[in-house]
């Protein structure tokens, strides 16, 4: 049975692939059902969701229309959570891979540092480098990257000392490549499948560290957040809780479909693994 | 015991070293940060250019970088974190005055979800694959994809605006007066929602973790042999299979001090905890950059001193620990 059907077979993932499915369609999609800017005004403020068919979600404190909101949040949780999750994979694969393979000092030094950031409260450090450097997008993908980076470094470096042994790796060494060609071009490759792995569980938690660190103000001032929705809909708490309440929503949906789907694939390729 | 304190003495050389690096990558920070302590006086007080010159040179910060690292050291080294601009206070009588709230919120929040989680994923996991470890283990899943302050604002909303059972945020009445048992209680009544925002994402972790490591020990060979025996499903599940998997949660209760302090940072600003995470918030709001970073060291090193604690637990917990240190 191929992969893929064996994915289509687990209802769980499924369910996961579908949140994400309509997720994407959303970002996609934001600019063409909602063209202008999603922060303009563009109705009454504070009205109530499923009243005017033309604003059906409602506006916001500002009277900004909480769906145009909602699909171009949903771009900017995608983008964030992918890109801070593939940094923190490339950098972690990378640094794992250097520690495991070099060994005495490189390994020492550089399992330290992995160490002291693991030490530090990421949520702290993303927040002291955002507030360092200034919010903006890239400086939001930076700060996730730097506390979700340990730990694929950790998983590869153990599964490079494992692969480091193998006869193959030996015969490279033989024919006199440079170490550095073998840790990259050999071992590197053959030790991604269970740093890939951890992916949907990085992903996800990058999106929800951008949310909390919009929810403080910290994200890009220039783009619409859940989180920044969230925040802006609890001064309002008491009279109107569906602004905060609908964003919210929202991003539990995206981090469930994320998680969903990534354990189907990791359990569909188990699986196969398994058996042969 | 001896073996429990060579294994000790090993783990606190090497946390020497990784506070040393955390200390250098937030000396780097507050390099990279624009403006320095000077100009946030001078912004706060006013002052003319003579005086942002002398202030410079009395605080030492016209040396080169490596002479400021090493100042910056040996203050450490004396326990001294700089002065907050923002409070007109040393750093570390501001941070010291806020971290019992944080400690008592984390040492709630742990307990909550690592008592209900692991006695939860032992119901799950005793009997793997029936409707309630399926219902527990999505449950689980979706409680975990929950970010803990819109957690803690949709409890604000039903249980302080609805059902005005409990108190909106911070952490007792204030100017109530209230002395001993009084104010343990009502510090507590304040504290069930932060715990509950808090403890709950943490929840879906242990039961997670627990049931996993539940259908590991399952299979293996002396659980068979307590069948064998004939011992009850009730006595096997708790004895032998709960016990051994236990074991792991004890180290993800150290790995995850770091994450737990991180996420009181949004709940203490969500329920207006005046804690460390509180702080932390205020330190960015003001651009207090030492402040922040003051945190960031006292964070880490309160991550390394329970790790510590938890390698001490581990040891007691499991007696192949030491054996194993003093046969390397």
């Amino acid at each position: 049975m191929s992969r893929f059907r064996r994915f289509l077979r687990t209802p769980e993932a499924v369910a996961g692939a579908i949140i994400l499915a309509a997720l994407i369609a959303m970002a996609l999609s934001a600019s063409l059902l909602f063209p202008g800017d999603p922060q303009a005004i563009a109705g009454p403020a504070l009205l109530p969701p499923f009243q005017d068919w033309s604003l059906p979600l409602g506006t916001d404190r500002l009277g900004r229309d909480v769906l145009a909101e909602l699909f171009h949040g949903a771009r900017t949780s995608l983008a964030v959570g992918l890109a801070a999750a593939a940094a923190a994979l490339v950098v972690g694969s990378v640094v794992g891979t250097l520690a495991g393979f070099a060994d005495g000092l490189v390994d020492e030094v550089l399992m330290r540092i992995t160490e002291a950031f693991q030490t530090v409260p990421s949520f702290l450090l993303a927040l002291a480098f955002v507030s360092v450097v200034g919010p903006s997008l890239g400086i939001v993908v930076i700060a996730i990257a730097l506390g979700t980076w340990t730990g694929p470094a950790r998983v590869a470096r153990a599964e490079v000392l494992s692969i480091r042994e193998r006869d193959y790796v030996a015969s490279a060494r033989a024919v006199g490549m440079h170490p550095l060609a073998i840790a990259f071009r050999e071992v590197l490759p053959n030790a991604l499948p269970p740093v890939l792995a951890m992916s949907s569980v990085i992903v996800a938690a990058a999106i929800l560290t951008e949310a909390a660190l919009s929810f403080l103000g910290l994200g890009d001032p220039n783009r619409v957040t859940w989180g920044g929705m969230i925040a802006e809909g609890r001064a309002v708490l008491r009279t109107a809780p569906f602004l905060s309440i609908v964003p919210g929503i929202a991003l539990v949906l995206t981090v469930l479909g994320v998680y969903l789907a990534g354990e189907g694939v990791v359990e569909t390729t188990a699986v196969r693994r398994g058996l042969s | 015991m001896t073996r429990a304190l060579i294994l000790l003495r090993r783990r606190l050389i090497g946390s020497v070293f990784v506070l040393l690096i955390v200390v250098i990558g937030t000396f780097l920070l507050l390099e990279a940060a624009p403006g320095d302590a000077v100009d946030a006086y001078i912004v706060s007080t006013g002052g003319d250019a003579g005086m942002i010159e002398l202030l410079r040179h009395r605080w030492g910060l016209d040396q080169s970088e490596l002479t400021r690292l090493a100042n910056y050291l040996w203050a450490l080294l004396h326990l001294d974190l700089g002065q907050s601009v923002t409070f007109s206070r040393p750093i570390r009588d501001v941070i010291l005055e806020r971290l019992p709230n944080t400690l008592l919120l984390m040492v709630s929040a742990t307990a909550l979800s690592f008592g209900l989680g692991s006695a939860l994923g032992i119901y799950a996991g005793a009997r793997p694959g029936s409707v309630r470890d399926r219902v527990l283990s999505i449950g689980s899943l979706a409680l975990y994809a929950v970010p803990g302050f819109w957690l803690g604002l949709v409890l604000i909303v039903v249980f302080a605006v609805d059902l005005r059972w409990l108190p909106i945020g911070g952490i007792e009445t204030l100017a109530s007066d209230k002395t001993g048992l009084d104010r343990a209680a009502d510090i507590a009544i304040h504290l069930i929602l932060p715990v509950a925002a808090l403890g709950f994402i943490y929840l879906a972790l242990y039961l997670r973790m627990m049931r996993a490591g539940m259908a590991e020990v399952w299979r293996q060979d002396f659980v068979l042999a307590a069948r064998a025996k004939g011992l009850s499903r009730r006595r096997i599940v708790l004895a032998h299979v709960a016990r051994n998997a236990l074991l792991p949660l004890v180290t993800m209760l150290g790995l995850q001090s770091a994450q737990m302090l991180g996420g009181s940072v949004v709940i203490e600003s969500v329920f207006s905890v005046p804690g460390l995470g509180r702080l932390a918030q205020e330190a960015v709001a003001a651009r207090d950059t030492p402040l922040l970073l003051g945190i960031i060291l006292v964070s880490a090193v309160l991550v390394v001193v329970i790790n510590l604690l938890v390698d001490i637990a581990y040891a007691f917990l499991d007696p192949r620990v030491g054996a194993g240190e003093a046969d390397a």
